[in-house]
């Protein structure tokens, strides 16, 4: 019977992959522009998430420097996208961030726990203070403008972004990699007598996720139109990826997917149908995941389905 | 030939000399004990050498090259294994992929995932956890757990292994068999450096006793010459 139920659980889950995949590539045909742009700061949200997983997930340092990465692909769209073509200012803010995280990476790797927490969250406060000083005593603005992209190519290209940064976090966690990262997460100083090189592991896989992070503000800019340090370097976006894995629980590559798009998805209906108690709902919910469910909601139904399935084997 | 050795190996913690000019050498082959009473800077010589802590004077050398100042990865694929005394597995991990991280990682070619797997297999049978493989490692008992660390130390290939109290909380029953354990890796051709209390393992299994106290080594020979040493009975052994 396992036998059976693992022949058939591939194809079945490949092709459910499938057809979600074309169901969002064909979604701009037939919706109305307000789900589009929905969906889209909902598919922000997963690859933010998505990407913070890449690396805090294994390695259990809790990083709170995705608004940083995220706001440096912010700018780089905002400096370079009157004259490099769209793909190329993406992949300027993706590289960019990819190198800020290094440098990040390579001086506070070494923090643990709380130190390291607190550090990567200096580090955004930190570019965004510097932005606004910069941009008011020496270039005298605040704000700039973001040259204007169709909702549609934004969707596109954010789609883009969540497939490769799915596919990547997929192909690291079965790599020798996503191993050594989980042997670092379990236990650091085993970890390197084993032989694993702990920095040169942890300083990588942190730009990678990095990458991510500034490829989808380098697009998200161009949707905004308008942008300033404030906005680029939101320290909500650096706390939303983490409350958003937590939620939907790390154990599991679709936990931090889920988790992404039903907090986004619940934001946004809360936002609209009870605007004054929206923050009040929202906090109760994620105290009471926090409390009940410590493997998210992912965890949750994996129990259900678990606990079904040995049911149903115990009666036949 | 000589394998591993030290020279005026000094380390201090802000102004306590944990361990004061430490002289030592071991040879290919051979098992070495390293005993004294708590506090005489026995796990501290052990971080010194597998690079967990930096030496502050002295030097350490392995096959002739010198190791104090590499990091531990680097040290390990020298071909230099440790466990620790409280023994520090990847919990959260099933027991076989404690052992494949190690031959994946552990040694300086490139090897193939098949092989590692195969390796790891074969040396979890080697310490008898072969039906234990997919297991976490912290649902283990005590004995096994000691038993996965030594695994995941063979794993990384070393031709000198380091064990830091591996029979600490075992029956007697384990002891034995730890002890049987000892013989078989030594018979591998590995060489063992030991930390231990337990003195009728040091003393059946062990070629020659380094003592440490205080810092400072006051006695070094076969296990005949330190059970009998006057300065060793009266430190440590007792009447």
């Amino acid at each position: 019977m396992d036998r059976a139920a693992v022949v058939f659980k591939k194809p079945f889950s490949l092709g459910l992959l499938l057809l979600i995949l074309i169901v969002l590539i064909t979604l701009p045909l037939y919706v109305p522009p307000y789900l589009v742009i929905l969906l889209t700061t909902i598919l922000m949200y997963i690859v933010l998430t998505v990407s913070w997983t890449i690396f805090s997930g294994p390695t259990r340092y809790i990083s709170l420097a995705s608004a940083a990465f995220f706001g440096v692909g912010v700018y780089t769209s905002a400096l370079v996208g009157k004259v490099l073509p769209l793909p190329l200012v993406i992949l300027a803010g993706s590289l960019f961030s990819f190198i800020l995280a290094i440098c990040v990476g390579l001086l506070t790797l070494r923090l643990r726990g709380m130190y390291f927490i607190i550090f990567t969250f200096s580090i955004s406060e930190l570019i965004r203070n510097f932005l606004l000083w910069w941009e008011t005593t020496m270039t005298g603005t605040v704000g700039r403008w973001v040259v204007m992209v169709d909702h549609k190519v934004v969707y596109y290209v954010i789609l883009v972004i969540f497939i490769l940064a799915l596919l990547t976090a997929y192909l690291i966690r079965r790599s020798r990699l996503g191993l050594a990262l989980r042997s670092i997460g379990e236990q650091e100083e085993a970890a390197t007598h084993i032989g694993i090189n702990a920095t040169m592991v942890k300083t990588i896989t942190f730009a990678i996720s990095a990458f991510f992070m500034g490829a989808t503000g380098a697009i998200m800019a161009t949707k905004w139109k308008y942008i300033d340090p404030r906005i680029a370097f939101d320290p909500l976006l650096s706390f939303l990826p983490v409350l958003m894995a937590i939620f939907g629980g790390t154990g599991q590559l679709y936990g931090p997917v889920f988790g992404a798009a039903i907090f986004a998805y619940l934001e946004e209906i809360l936002t609209t149908r009870f605007p004054y108690y929206y923050m009040l709902l929202f906090g109760s919910i994620l105290i009471i995941v926090i409390l009940f469910l410590p493997h998210g909601i992912v965890g949750l139904v994996q129990k259900w389905w678990k606990g079904g399935l040995g049911r149903r084997n115990a009666t036949s | 030939m000589q394998l591993l050795e030290g020279k005026k190996v000094t380390k201090h913690f802000g102004g306590l000399a944990a361990l004061q000019n430490v002289d030592f050498s071991i040879h290919q082959g051979e098992v070495v004990g390293l005993i004294g009473p708590n506090g005489a800077g026995k796990t501290t010589l052990f971080n010194l050498i597998s690079g967990s802590l930096p030496t502050t004077a002295g030097e350490i050398r392995y096959k002739g090259k010198k190791i104090s100042g590499l990091k531990p990865h680097q040290i390990c694929k020298q071909g230099v294994a440790r466990t620790f005394q409280s023994a520090k597995l990847f919990a959260g991990m099933t027991v076989f992929e404690n052992a494949l991280a190690a031959s994946l990682f552990g040694t300086k070619r490139t090897i193939s995932v098949p092989d590692a797997e195969r390796e790891a297999m074969d040396l979890l049978a080697f310490v008898e956890l072969s039906s234990m493989g997919e297991m976490l490692a912290r649902d283990l008992p005590i004995a096994s757990r000691k038993r996965l660390e030594v695994a995941r130390a063979l794993a990384t290939q070393p031709d000198l292994l380091m064990f830091d109290e591996v029979m600490a909380g075992l029956n007697p029953v384990e002891v034995a068999q730890s002890m049987e354990l000892i013989t078989k890796i030594r018979n591998k051709g590995i060489t063992i450096f030991m930390i231990e209390h337990v003195m009728k393992a040091i003393m059946n299994v062990c070629d020659r006793i380094v003592v440490l106290h205080h810092g400072s080594k006051i006695a070094e020979g076969t296990p005949e010459e330190i059970a009998t040493s006057r300065t060793v009975v009266e430190v440590y052994l007792g009447e």
